[in-house]
Order: C-alpha cells, then structure tokens, then sequence
C-alpha cells in the first residue's frame, strides 16, 4: 500500500489534546491524516473509510468517573458497530495516553480473548500524581506488535509523559498469572527503565507512575491495537527535546517517530 | 416511580490508593493519630423504575457498565423510593 493512499482518523471529543501533534506527524511522513470529532463520524457513519484510528491524548469528558471511562462507553454506544468491524478487520488502533486508558476501558486492551465486555486492566492514579517528565523505555516486544517494529534493538528511546492515571495494574489475584499470559503472547511492548536500559523495578523516577511490571505500553493479540503512556507525538522532532539548545549535533527527529515509521512500515508490506 | 440509587465505589483491598495515602500523611501533620485513609465515590443517582427490583437491577447495571473497574473496583448499592 502506497503512504499517500493511507488515510488515518485521529478521534477527538471535548477534552482530547495532542491531536494537532499527531496529525502532523503523520503529515510529515506523507499520510493523509483527518482529525475527526466522535459525533461527526456518527452523524456520518464513515469510520470504515479508514485504515486506521488513533485516540489522541488529553483529559476525554473532564477524565470524570475514571480516565477514558466515558470516550470508551460513548463509542460502544455511538460507534459500536463500526468498531467492531475495524477491528475484525484487524486495521490498526493506537491509543496514545488517554487514548491508551480508552482502549482499556473499551476492553481493547490486553483483549486476552478478543474484545473483552468489561475492563482486563486498569490505568489507576500514579502514586505521585500528576507527573509531566521525560522517560525512558525500552521496547520488549519480540515481532508482534505493529507499532514497534523499527526500533533498533536495545535501544532505549526518549519520550516524554503528562499523566495523573497511568499506573497499569491487573487485578491483585491474578496479576501474576496475567502478565505471564502478556509475556506468552508477546504482548507487552513498551516497559520504562533507566538511562541506561536497567529495569526500573518499579522505582521512581524510572518508573514515573508506580506501573506493575514497569510497563508503559502494550498491544492486543493480533499485535494491530497498541496503547502506549508516553506521547510520541511530543518526542517527534528534534526541536521538542528538553536538551535541544545544549547539543551540538541533533538528530533531525525524536525517537517518537519510530512507532509512526513502524506503523507505515506494517501498511507498506500490505498489499 | 421515583427512586434514589447511592453508590458507592471503593478501592479494592490490595491496591495503592495514593489520594488516601497522602491524605493519611497530612492528617498525620496536623497530629492526628490516623492510622489509613481510603477515598471513595459515591455517585447519587435518581432515576425511574416501575419497582424496587427494577430500579436495583438498573442501579447495578450502572455500576457494572460504566461507574466501576472490575480490575480494582468494588462497589456497594442502596436504593430507596423518593417520596
């Protein structure tokens, strides 16, 4: 498939943020890419006119009840059907910070048995509130997740968070058993660690938001639905750097751009 | 018929509550001898129903759909009649 024949819907409500970014990192890379609010594609039932859907970040619905709670209801009310079928289909979705809380909300996430009625998981409040920082990750995924496939291996990538629910946990009981089955089926993708690459062992400020397993980010079965904490979008270009002014040579992009080169990667050897 | 559902959504045993814990420290500060604070919703709902039974069943629908997380979530539910 050609980039310039990819088109990609970038989901908004009242209270999404980052939407420009990602859009523009999309049109950077030579994707056609629409910022499209929710009720717009109702009113106008055209979603599968897409090949694929990314939920921005942001504060969706005021993060009332529970982060991504309410975008997560609203779309198996108001778009259920559609979404059914891009998923079936298995056409790419990517969950970006709030987005990554919607698509657990929606029972996208882990999907342990496909689309799950009720939430496997759980983005909770961070044990240090409200945290806006760089991080570092590291990119555990063996070859099934979409999003991560042209990260070099053992690089640790640079990306920056805004969160005050991100704290992934399973239910106490079973989370053990529960992250095997996220090991077995290759599921976990991105987990925070040092500078370095060390695991960050659940420690602060390694791990920003006390997340079980250090994980940040973490794709379906399929490999085609990936939510991530950290924001990409904002890790982009070389000038969103916190450091950019003190370096001497920069590279021309941010380590962001990998999962969006991953994503076109996986679209150019279809078809 | 008119009915009032409180429910209440806690945090299940097990699981950090970070808001509880540093309110805890504070209330420690102000030198009171607090030994765990847990913060709660509780979500005041006034709906229709044609009986009790009714308005109980729809009431934990809610909490089922929309109000809690299985994954950390526990709730309780009363419901009474409004007058």
């Amino acid at each position: 498939m050609k980039l310039q024949d990819i088109r990609v819907c970038v989901m908004r409500v009242g209270g999404t943020n980052c939407d420009a970014e990602t859009q523009r990192a999309f049109h950077e890379l030579g994707v056609q890419a629409d910022v499209r609010h929710l009720n717009e594609l109702v009113k106008q039932r055209n979603l599968l006119d897409y090949h694929m859907l990314v939920f921005p970040g942001g504060f969706s619905y005021g993060d009332y009840v529970r982060s991504g709670a309410i975008f997560a209801r609203m779309l198996t009310a108001k778009l259920g059907k559609d979404l059914r079928s891009f998923i079936d289909q298995n056409r790419p979705i990517l969950g970006i910070c709030n987005g990554f809380q919607i698509l657990v909300e929606e029972g996208l996430l882990p999907g342990f048995e496909g689309v799950s009625d009720f939430p496997e998981a759980s983005l909770a409040n961070n044990s240090r509130g409200y945290r806006c920082q760089w991080v570092y990750l590291k990119n555990e995924n063996k070859s099934k997740c979409i999003f991560t496939t042209k990260i070099p291996k053992g690089k640790v990538l640079r990306m920056p968070i805004a969160h005050g629910e991100g704290r992934f946990l399973f239910p106490k009981e079973k989370e053990e058993a529960l992250l095997q089955k996220l090991i077995d089926n290759d599921m976990v993708a991105l987990r925070y660690c040092s500078k370095d690459g060390a695991d960050a062992n659940g420690k602060y400020p390694a791990n920003p938001n006390g997340s079980f397993h250090d994980i940040a980010g973490i794709c379906n079965r399929e490999g085609t639905v990936f939510g991530l904490m950290p924001h990409p979008e904002r890790a982009f270009y070389w000038w969103q750097q916190p450091d950019w002014t003190s370096q001497q040579a920069m590279p021309q992009f941010g380590d962001g751009k990998l999962i969006f080169e991953s994503l076109l990667d996986h679209f150019a050897k279809k078809l | 018929m008119k009915y009032r559902a409180k429910i209440e959504v806690s945090l299940k045993p097990g699981h950090t509550d970070p808001e509880g814990n540093t309110t805890q420290r504070l209330l420690k500060e102000l030198g009171y001898s607090v030994d765990a604070v847990n913060v709660n919703k509780v979500y005041s709902i006034q709906l229709e129903a044609s009986a009790l039974k009714e308005a109980k069943i729809k009431a934990e629908e809610m909490a089922k759909r929309l109000l809690a997380n299985p994954t950390k979530d526990n709730y309780t539910i009363e419901v009474e009649e409004q007058k």
